[in-house]
């Protein structure tokens, strides 16, 4: 066969090659036309806005602000430099800024979080800082002796540019010491990295518990007939679209001290009046409440892949002689096994990040660690609060990751 | 599951205590959405059943905690209709709700469903990351998305590093229904994406070009060939969406202002103040409200089936 024959045309003698690529192109521009506007949408109001958000995890400009003179002897002089007389005039100086622009609370507040107890020392000291006189070092340990202190001068040093990884040591429970390195805080201080832990822990168990129950209710409705499988699934379907916060009130109507649940318990002689169970408004009421709500998100995904099992398998497998154990263990259960991945990967980054819950029936010990978010929020401390989002987040992220890899996004069904 | 007739003892005892299992988690998931609804019509500010309640004795059921509802933070003491619509509480916070709901339904469901028809083309270009991006909004911490959006919303222009308005009084979206549309909006369109691209999945787009064939211009297909046969998808996403809205209550606490005080916001107030029953009345309503659109949502699902041929096994 010849292979020099001219290339293949169109019609109208463009090459074919050409025509294609372009009609492709132009089939992908429509398509992403179409994406476009609501790409734009979830940027504006929801990529944005969590960005901007991460930024103030590593800056916070109360200190920096008002301390042109500090910044420039530390940068002059490096980290581990005993203050010397320079030093005090320059704090001194930027003291008497301080007190001009009324920003003496705010400079004392950023230091306040590397060194809580300080606040004051800022606003007391710049409150009389123009009274101060040479030789600055006397005259401001005279002050305060607090002013001699290393770990003040290496926050300082820290919190003298707006850039900082202050936020996230907290986070990670670490502080800096007094020679300028890193170590980790006392024992008793350590908060955050157990909380971490323990909202991973919780969300697991709750998980746990999330498929155990809904396994056979799934395997049920998959099983039995459609026309009474989709009454029995208006019961899981209603929880599903009823109100949090109606089914958060419910349970605790339900477990209260005076609840429902330990009235029954008492007038049936199980419990004495004075043996009433807590059952909310501390982790078991967590636990019972998240379950209760992300049942539906376990059970959906398990009964759409389980309506699709062939049941002629599992009666092979018994005509060859399988006990019933073996052929649910063997045949049944593995080709289950892409619905149980979807619901329990789904339940877990639902249960990580929950918030409204805990807050309202968490009690003291059922926190989790949104409710360590919205706590400093509360307190105006926007940079550790952002830095524990960051957190938190990067939890999340790792396990939606996990999900597209493992499931794929386009998989994700509801109802 | 029919029991086999070939199954011995020990599987019939087993096949029992599932039937059991079974029935008690059923309990476990709707009992405690079925209990609020008697003790809504409780006649004393209790949250258990009183003796009265439980010999269905009339005078231990009253309406008192509906009233409560229709009447508290009214203007005065008996006023008429037009003090019930301005002032009291529940009633201004339905109001909320359902303009704000609606709207965000809107935005959701427009935006959502041309994304999804792009997003089901076969030549979209970044088709996972896009849709990665678009589903996000429902993985994302909500406690993170409204701690960005409270800040972000505080000054919008401070993206670029202006500040839009005067320096006094700079423009915001915190405090305004705007503002609660667009982030309710936001956690809305996962689920319009979702159920649309599901729909979508089961199109046999010849169509399209059938249509094409038959002289349709692109706006007639849409209308005539593609919208009918998506619609059972849209709308239930829509409603999704709604329902979203209408039960979210982080991003409201932390973005909206008194105006906008919503239902949901109102019951957090409730729950985590004192616990009145007024809030089992409300809750009651909410429940009777969902059963409603799961209702709509089952007659949808069984329209969409037939129009795509589906029958029941």
């Amino acid at each position: 066969m010849a292979e020099t024959t001219a290339p293949l045309t169109t019609a109208d003698g463009r090459p074919l090659k050409a025509a294609l690529a372009k009609a492709q192109s132009r089939a992908k521009r429509r398509a992403f036309l179409l994406v476009l506007p609501l790409l734009l949408f979830i940027l504006l109001t929801f990529a944005i806005p969590i960005g901007q958000m991460l930024q103030r995890s590593v800056y916070h400009d109360g200190f920096s602000k008002t301390s042109p003179n500090l910044a420039a002897w530390f940068d002059a002089n490096p980290q581990g430099t005993a203050p010397d007389e320079a030093a005090y005039a320059a704090l001194a100086a930027d003291l008497v800024l301080m007190k001009e622009n009324r920003l003496a609370g705010e400079a004392g507040t950023r230091i306040n979080y590397s060194v809580p107890g300080t606040r004051s020392l800022f606003t007391a000291s710049a409150r009389n800082a123009d009274d101060l006189t040479p030789p600055f070092k006397e005259a401001l340990l005279a002050a305060d002796r607090k002013w001699g202190e290393p770990l003040i001068w290496v926050a300082m040093r820290e919190a003298a540019s707006p850039w900082t990884t202050d936020f996230y040591l907290t986070g990670l429970d670490m502080q800096r010491s007094a020679d300028g390195g890193v170590e980790k805080v006392a024992e008793t201080n350590r908060v955050y990295l157990w909380l971490y832990v323990k909202t991973f822990l919780l969300s697991a168990v709750i998980t746990g518990i999330c498929l155990l129950l809904a396994f056979p209710v799934a395997h049920m409705l998959a099983t039995l007939p459609m026309a009474k499988a989709n009454l029995l699934m208006i019961l899981v379907l209603l929880p599903f679209w009823t109100s949090l916060l109606v089914r958060t009130t419910s349970w605790i109507v339900l477990l209260q001290g005076q609840g429902v649940v330990n009235s029954v318990l008492v007038s049936l002689g199980i419990i004495d009046e004075s043996g009433r169970l807590a059952m909310i408004y501390n982790q078991t009421g967590t636990i019972i409440v998240m379950v209760h709500i992300l049942l539906p998100f376990m059970v959906l995904p398990l009964y759409s892949v389980m309506r699709v099992i062939p049941p002629s398998y599992a009666r092979a497998a018994r005509s060859l002689g399988a006990t019933s154990w073996t052929t649910f263990r063997r045949i049944y259960l593995p080709q289950t096994l892409p619905g149980i991945g979807a619901g329990v990967l789904l339940v877990f980054i639902l249960a990580v990040g929950y918030y409204i819950t805990p807050a309202l029936v968490g009690g003291a010990d059922g926190q989790l660690f949104s409710n360590q978010i919205q706590f400093h929020m509360t307190k105006s401390n926007w940079s550790q609060a952002a830095a524990l989002a960051a957190m938190l987040l990067a939890g999340v992220l790792v396990l939606y990751w996990l999900y597209d890899r493992l499931i794929g996004i386009d998989k994700l069904k509801l109802g | 599951m029919a029991l086999p007739s070939y199954a011995d003892p020990l599987e019939r005892i087993w096949y029992y205590t599932y039937l059991v299992i079974c029935t008690l988690i059923f309990i476990f998931l709707i009992a405690p959405i079925l209990v609020i609804i008697p003790l809504s019509f409780n006649a004393e500010p209790y949250f258990t059943f009183t003796s009265k309640m439980l010999t269905l004795d009339p005078e231990g059921y009253s309406l008192r905690w509906y009233n409560e509802l229709v009447t508290k933070g009214m203007q005065s003491e008996g006023g008429g209709w037009s003090d019930m619509w301005a002032n009291a509480v529940w009633v201004k916070a339905a109001k909320n709700s359902v303009i704000i709901g609606f709207w965000a339904t809107i935005l959701s469901t427009v935006l959502g469903t041309l994304a999804a028809l792009g997003l089901s083309r076969p030549e979209m270009p970044y088709r996972r990351l896009i849709m990665a991006i678009l589903i996000s909004p429902m993985i994302v911490p909500i406690i993170i998305v409204a701690t960005g959006m409270f800040f972000f919303y505080s000054n919008p222009c401070g993206v670029i590093g202006i500040t839009c308005g005067s320096e006094a009084q700079p423009w915001r979206l915190t405090s305004t229904y705007t503002g609660v549309i667009m982030a309710h909006a936001a956690l809305g369109i996962p689920f319009v994406i979702i159920t649309v691209t599901a729909t979508l999945s089961g199109f046999d787009q010849s169509l399209i070009r059938a249509s094409a064939s038959l002289g349709a211009n692109p706006r007639t297909t849409f209308f005539k060939v593609i919208m009918p046969l998506i619609l059972p998808g849209v709308i239930s996403g829509a409603l999704f969406a709604f329902v979203t809205s209408f039960d979210e209550v982080v991003a409201v606490l932390f973005i909206a202002g008194p105006e906008q005080q919503t239902i949901p916001r109102q019951m957090w107030n409730g729950i985590r103040e004192a616990i009145s029953p007024a809030i089992l009345a409300v809750a009651t309503i909410l429940v009777v409200i969902s059963i409603a659109l799961l209702t709509t949502l089952e007659v949808l699902r069984r329209r969409s089936d037939r129009l795509r041929g589906v029958t029941g096994r």
